[in-house]
């Protein structure tokens, strides 16, 4: 869709817009995508509340509104503590590789196609690559070494633990998530995540040829964010913390925000590549104005999904995690592309 | 008769209640199950949702508590004479099974007359630090000079601010407490 300037050998990347809309753009995002995380944070103290019979934080500011930021605040004023066992700079660097992973994969959901703002022609969006997707996965792969790397630098036997499930938990799941988009990618023809807004705009959402496909990347991506049920990587009752169990302060707020962050990501690769993107059924002439709000309110949908499964399963075991990914997850994925491949073959020779 | 035939007539009839079995795991139907529970799962926590909090929020928002609520001990005065009830006879702090009643009597003398009777407490503390709130000094009580009040937030900084005196126990106290209303008590 976006002219390539140079013929890259290996990802075309439609950069068209100048410089400076490039840093505009990204200092927009981030600023819209940070100010998610202590949102889901506040709507998943109050929702999880409210599904237990309680009300939630409503003491700090009106409604418990500045609860979060109240939070953040603590976290970041306090000492920066180190255990005498840990490894200095590797323990340093974990938050910050866990909280540049989630970030970086938020550049590549579309938050609407080029739109014009004041003569400039802009891409609602970090980047365009043709590797959108893949570029996602290679950011969620890089983003388990900064829980690794967190557990094993701790110096301590819950932190490495909780960072064996979670390698364990973080590779067994990216497989079937991989293999559920597949079918996607297959009927799209494109791995960009912006064509694929575009190709559903133009037949069907994704939610309903590639229904098995959208229920196994949701339940991958519970599990990738290390979310409820599959939290096993934190486990509090079992491994008092999992890999930040050694973390206090602002590296800790630093996983926290990651892990939050990760949820509005698969939250927005889950509208995405399913649930059409920036469209609104049955107005495929909406302003353009709306396509970002549009995204935004389907992500807070589906933020709320993740947290009312929270306050609903209860954490597998071990080996039924192991087992669900490998034994159900994989097969239901890998039959789910067969049949898919199948389809759009046959559809395309008729 | 033996204890297989035993076994085999008895017959429990509605007592037993079916044993609701969960999915048996693994395989593709335990995983359609599954998926099926997990839907009820959401099912429930939805309508809890939906039924809203329970939470009473304390300090603003108070439980009532019933007529007969035992809490901070109260003395009384007469309503006409204003004279205290309390004659200083000390059967309260032989009842207390704390022993948290200390009691010194005094004569009334008739130009500094304090009780009805012949003698006033002169001295009357209850340490509520080690007050169980058995009541038994509002039964022991033969002019019902000692009862139990209805307010139960008593914490305070040092225990020596537990100990109660006379003026304290005298003093009409803020109502804090909401009572049970007869439609809550028949709810």
């Amino acid at each position: 869709m976006t002219p390539a300037l140079s013929a890259a050998p290996f990802a075309e990347v439609g950069y068209f817009e100048p410089w400076w809309i490039q840093i505009l753009k990204s200092l927009v995002l981030f600023f819209v995508v940070f100010n998610l995380v202590p949102l889901a944070l506040l709507g998943e103290r109050k929702l999880l509340g409210r599904l237990q019979h309680r009300y939630g934080p409503n003491r700090v500011g009106p409604y418990g509104s500045l609860q979060a930021m109240a939070d953040i605040g603590k976290l970041v004023f306090k000492e920066q503590f180190r255990p005498r066992t840990s490894i200095g700079w590797l323990f340093s660097l974990a938050p910050v590789i866990a909280m540049v992973c989630a970030v970086a994969t938020m550049a590549v959901i579309p938050f609407s196609d080029t739109v014009d703002i004041f003569g400039t022609q802009v891409g609602l969006y970090g980047i365009d690559t043709d590797i959108g997707i893949l570029y996602a996965f290679a950011f969620g792969g890089i983003a388990f070494y900064g829980l690794m790397l967190g557990g094993w630098a701790s110096g301590s036997k819950y932190s490495f633990l909780g960072a064996m499930r979670a390698a364990a938990q973080l590779i067994s799941y990216e497989v079937s998530q991989g293999l559920a988009l597949v079918g996607v990618i297959m009927m799209a023809g494109t791995l960009s995540l912006t064509e694929i807004v575009e190709y559903q705009q133009n037949t069907l959402w994704f939610i309903i040829p590639q229904f098995v496909g959208f229920l196994i990347f949701l339940v991958s991506g519970f599990a990738e964010t290390n979310r409820a049920p599959f939290d096993l990587a934190e486990a509090d009752a079992e491994l008092i913390g999992g890999y930040n169990t050694e973390y206090g302060g602002g590296r800790f707020a630093a996983f926290f925000a990651a892990e939050y962050l990760n949820m509005v990501v698969v939250s927005g690769l889950t509208v995405t590549l399913f649930l059409g993107g920036w469209n609104i059924p049955f107005w495929n002439d909406a302003p353009t104005f709306l396509d970002p709000i549009v995204v935004i309110v389907k992500m807070l949908g589906f933020l709320l999904f993740f947290i009312w499964v929270r306050g609903t399963l209860p954490r597998l075991r071990y080996d039924q995690l192991m087992s669900f990914g490998w034994k159900v997850l994989l097969p239901l994925a890998t039959l789910n592309a067969l049949v898919t491949a199948i389809i759009v073959v046959a559809v395309n020779e008729s | 008769m033996s204890l297989q035939e035993q076994q085999s007539r008895w017959d429990p009839g509605d007592d037993v209640i079916a044993v609701q079995r969960g999915p048996n795991p693994g395989g593709a139907g335990g995983a359609y199950r599954a998926f099926g529970e997990t839907l009820r799962g959401l099912k429930t926590t939805f309508a809890r949702l939906v039924e809203g909090p329970k939470t009473i929020q304390y300090p603003e928002e108070k439980t009532p508590v019933f007529p007969r609520f035992r809490g901070r001990h109260r003395l009384h005065r007469f309503e006409d004479s204003g004279l205290e009830k309390c004659v200083g006879c000390s059967l309260c702090a032989a009842a207390c099974p704390a022993d948290c009643i200390r009691v010194v009597a005094a004569e009334n003398t008739p130009d500094n007359r304090v009780s009805a009777g012949e003698r006033y407490a002169a001295v009357y503390e209850i340490n509520l630090s080690r007050c169980i709130f058995c009541g038994y000094c509002q039964v022991a009580c033969p002019f019902d000079a000692i009862t139990m009040g209805h307010d139960y937030e008593m914490s305070d900084y040092n225990r020596s601010d537990l100990i109660f005196t006379k003026e304290m126990l005298l003093a009409e106290p803020l109502e804090r407490t909401p009572l049970r209303t007869p439609e809550d008590i028949g709810r």
